[in-house]
């Protein structure tokens, strides 16, 4: 078996595993540091995927950013001190019936249809790649994304803000 | 050259609309510089312009375009056409647009809404740029209602005054009448020839495809679009909202309601003029000349002194109307560019007078003297030199006395009519023309005597009177030399050898032989051959005017109250504006509610015993059906009833509120629609 | 690709994603604090992003995939922020952020 097999099934153990304790952990401090771990996953599986540049930016963005806010989430709303921690389930027999179900049948259709897979040279670089695609063919919605991100930070801090000048008015 | 200027031209002055309505506020002295200055460049690119195209001496036109929307095999474009007239147009649009910017920097000192005045006279000068520029009616007709809108603006711009903001009302909704005319008038050609550019449509034409294959679509096409011109330009029977559009601010006046606006209509029928048939043309001949009777006798018992120059204003518009209808086509549109020189001119001037009257009747504490009334002025001649010099170029020029610009186009306009009724006998349109000739001169001359010269009403007002600032004056002394004959001509008796007449050529009819008017050659060797009594007439009537003018104002030999008397039924007319506003509140506004008193007679008598009878009628079968119904039908009711309510109670458990909840049933409904169809 | 069935192609990184994608349906459908709703929602992004970027690897898609996958990255964040301020507010309103007892909407 070469590395790169060795290494897809690895990490794909740690994706799913870290995924599954944190879908079912009880406590979501537990389940927010399992999430950790999937992302870093996936991003090792980017990697395996010669998707370099897209690694860096999932562990930058989503551990870095993402992953931060929910850990600062979880601080502000949790009510007592432990007891919050804990998460509870619902729905839990429909839940996994359906979880299973729409698995399986993705599971199926991936491996019924007949993928045209076409050997692409392997990549040492996409960076440059991307660079030019970003500013030649995809410079419109790369400035959407910019007014998107823009208005979500803006968004986002009116509603913070209106909730503290709500909070001083209770208070 | 002739693709990217325009559109610079085009879109400066709404870029200084969109600075000044956003940023204007806030800049150093609310941003006239800005808006001044603007439109002072948009002034010398299209005198660049004007000279490169005229120049180069050629007809030619230059188009240039993109498709907007594509419906189908039908496109509709964007563009811009510049041929001489719409280079000539472009100027004296910016020419006014900048000397009333100038103006209304000292006009509108310390305007409470200073800054947005100016973003709007922007908003203006783009839509108007707009209607000079394009090649493509449907395009012409959007700036053409962006004009009306931003008239509007500036009509209400003081609009806590009552009486302005239900002349801005009135000016937009009488226009509408016009625009729907027009409107029909556009897409009869549109669906006929799928077009909407002047070059295509003529192009059909010119093919031999007349709308829905009859001449008398045509005919009606033409007059339908005329119709817009009606609205705008003013023209009987819409010309009622011009006097009560002078609620605006002056400079508003000269720019919008005497020098460009109403001269959209003018250049619109001067643009369609090709496919008009002798019908049509003979229609707008008819139109212009009734317009400009009425005006004229209207503004002789005027006392208002804006009031009289919006008469005049229709009158001169009825000029051009029937100018063109009569086919002198050239001397039309050369009226045109003449009177939008002296009459913005007569506008700013009566925009001074009334700037130092209010100025005075401020100093007085007197707030119940009309500022605008001629009665309340006389003798401001001393007082006020540089508005009086000026203001009587002006009124020279308007009643066509010789050595100014009116003359040569008005001389053009009567030899034309004259012309006209020698070839097909149409005699009343140069009797018309000649009578508001004289007419003109009269009731001019009556508003500058009045105004500037004799006694005044009270020594006191006069005593506050001081000439007007700079910024006032030179657009005044600008205007006035624009009103001198060699701009356009250096023959002083007749413009047809100068270069206007060569820039601005009657374009050739394209309609069937059979409904085409007098071709041009006809046309002209019949002008040529009564121009030289056309003048002398034309010199004698003015000056009979004038003269007339000056024995009963100036020298009071006659007296105006007896000549009013003498007049009788005339003047009474006349004073009361031919009655059309009231006709029209007695048919419009009564007639609706006299239909609406009608339906509810109707409503009450006929229809309430229709169902009277039908009422005891229904008693009857009630009683029968009564008995049918406590039984049978509540019970199925009732049934029906009881069964929605348990099943709506069933279905409420499903309702919980919970998003996870909704969510499972949407994967779920999912989840067994992909098993189902694959 | 001439390999054992056990050599990773295409079809194994589809298969990790699809079961990503089921756990974080699971997330979403069974837990009650909005948080680990969100953490699910995270999960989904993720598992479609996997998604897109073996296809770029393996077909015709090349780079194009991989373009995709960093703007579901960047709208994720976007998305990331605004639903936790959404969720501040919502904990400011009802005094708790556990989804089955907001129901104002119960029928």
């Amino acid at each position: 078996m070469e590395l790169t097999t060795i290494l897809f099934y690895l990490f794909a153990l740690v994706t799913l595993g870290s995924a599954a304790i944190m879908v079912f952990s009880k406590n979501i401090v537990h389940s927010a540091f399992a999430l950790m771990f999937t992302l870093m996953g996936v991003a090792a599986l980017y990697v395996l995927l010669y998707a370099d540049f897209l690694a860096a930016t999932q562990l930058l963005v989503y551990v870095g950013g993402i992953l931060i806010l929910i850990l600062f989430g979880v601080m502000l709303t949790s009510q007592g001190y432990t007891l919050s921690f804990k998460t509870i389930t619902v729905n839990l027999i429909p839940a996994s019936l359906i979880s299973v179900g729409i698995a399986a049948l993705l599971i199926f259709a991936f491996l019924t249809t007949n993928w045209t897979i076409s050997e692409v040279a392997e990549r040492t670089d996409t960076v440059y790649d991307l660079g030019m695609l970003l500013m030649g063919d995809y410079i419109l919605p790369f400035i959407a994304v910019g007014v998107l991100l823009l208005i979500a930070i803006i968004g986002a801090i009116l509603m913070s803000t209106r909730l503290s000048a709500d909070n001083e008015g209770a208070s | 050259m002739f693709t990217n200027l325009p559109i610079i031209i085009l879109l400066l002055p709404l870029l200084a609309f969109i600075l000044m309505i956003f940023i204007g506020n806030k800049l150093p002295r609310k941003g006239d510089w800005l808006a001044t200055g603007m439109m002072a460049l948009t002034l010398v690119l299209s005198v660049v312009l004007l000279i490169t195209k005229v120049g180069s001496h050629s007809a030619d036109v230059f188009t240039s375009s993109l498709d907007w929307v594509v419906i189908g095999s039908k496109t509709i474009g964007v563009g811009i056409m510049i041929d001489n007239l719409a280079a000539i147009m472009l100027v004296v649009v910016t020419l006014v647009s900048t000397l009333v910017h100038l103006f209304s920097i000292g006009y509108m000192e310390g305007d409470i809404r200073y800054s947005r005045y100016y973003a709007y006279l922007g908003l203006f000068s783009f839509s108007m740029l707009g209607i000079v520029l394009t090649n493509n009616i449907l395009l012409m007709y959007v700036f053409w209602e962006l004009v009306g809108i931003s008239s509007y603006l500036l009509i209400g711009h003081w609009y806590e005054k009552k009486s302005a903001s239900n002349a801005a009302n009135k000016a937009f909704i009488v226009n509408r009448v016009g625009d729907f005319g027009m409107f029909i008038g556009i897409m009869i050609l549109f669906i006929s020839f799928s077009s909407f550019t002047f070059e295509a449509i003529f192009d059909s034409i010119s093919a031999g495809k007349l709308p829905f294959g009859s001449e008398g679509w045509l005919t009606a096409a033409g007059v339908l679009i005329f119709s817009g011109a009606i609205g705008k330009s003013a023209q009987f029977p819409l010309h009622v909202w011009l006097p009560d559009a002078m609620e605006g601010p002056t400079p508003v006046s000269a720019l919008i309601h005497a020098a460009t606006m109403v001269a959209a209509g003018v250049y619109l029928v001067a643009r369609v003029f090709p496919m008009l048939t002798a019908d049509a043309l003979m229609v707008i001949a008819y139109i212009g000349a009734i317009t400009a009777l009425i005006a004229a006798t209207i503004a002789i018992t005027q006392f208002d002194i804006k009031k009289v120059l919006a008469y005049s204003t229709i009158s001169q518009l009825g000029y051009m109307i029937m100018a063109l209808g009569v086919g002198a086509y050239t001397a039309g549109f050369m009226h045109l560019v003449t009177h939008a020189a002296f009459k913005a001119g007569l506008f700013l001037g009566a925009g001074s007078v009334i700037y130092a009257m209010h100025a005075a009747l401020h100093k007085l504490h007197d707030h119940d003297t009309d500022a605008q009334n001629i009665r309340n002025m006389g003798g401001l001649k001393a007082k006020m030199p540089v508005t009086y010099w000026t203001f009587l170029i002006f009124t020279l020029a308007i009643s066509g006395i010789p050595l100014t610009s009116g003359f040569l186009s008005k001389d053009e306009i009567l030899a034309g009519t004259l012309a006209f009724s020698t070839i097909n006998g149409h005699w009343l349109l140069p009797l018309i023309g000649f009578t508001v000739a004289g007419l003109t001169a009269f009731y001019m001359f009556r508003l500058f005597i009045l105004t500037f010269h004799g006694k005044t009403a009270n020594e006191k007002i006069l005593g506050g009177v001081i000439e007007s600032p700079k910024v006032m004056t030179i657009p005044l002394m600008v205007l006035a030399a624009l009103s001198l004959f060699f701009f356009y001509s250096f023959n002083p008796f007749g413009a047809s050898s100068g270069w206007f007449y060569s820039a601005v050529v009657r374009p050739v009819s394209i309609v069937p032989e059979l409904l085409q008017p007098a071709a041009y050659p006809v046309f002209y060797e019949a002008v040529s051959s009564v121009h030289t009594i056309a003048m002398v007439l034309s010199i004698i009537i003015a000056v009979a005017g004038v003269f007339l003018a000056f024995l009963v104002y100036e020298k009071k030999k006659i007296s105006a109250e007896k000549l009013a008397q003498h007049a009788g039924f005339l003047y009474k007319g006349a004073t009361n504006k031919w009655y059309f506003d009231e006709i029209y509140n007695r048919v419009f506004v009564n007639g609706s509610h006299v239909i609406m008193k009608a339906l509810r007679w109707f409503d009450e008598t006929i229809i309430d015993g229709i169902v009277n009878g039908a009422a005891t009628v229904t008693q009857l079968f009630a009683s029968i059906s009564g008995w049918i119904d406590t039984n049978i039908v509540d019970g199925l009711v009732n049934g029906t009833a009881s069964t929605a309510n348990r099943a709506g109670r069933l279905l409420s458990y499903i309702q919980t509120g919970k998003v996870q909840t909704y969510l499972l049933f949407v994967l779920f409904s999912l989840l067994v629609l992909f098993i189902l169809f694959l | 690709m001439s390999s054992t069935i056990f050599e990773p192609g295409l079809n194994h990184f589809l298969v990790v994603s699809a079961l990503l994608f089921s756990l974080g349906i699971m997330a979403v459908l069974s837990k009650r604090n909005v948080i680990m709703v969100l953490m699910g929602v995270e999960l989904i992004l993720n598992s479609a992003n996997i998604n897109l970027i073996a296809f770029s690897r393996f077909t015709e898609l090349s780079l194009d995939g991989q373009m995709i996958g960093l703007f579901v990255i960047i709208i994720a964040a976007a998305e990331a922020a605004v639903a936790l301020a959404i969720v501040l507010n919502v904990y400011n309103r009802f005094k708790t952020i556990n989804l089955d007892e907001i129901n104002l909407l119960k029928g």
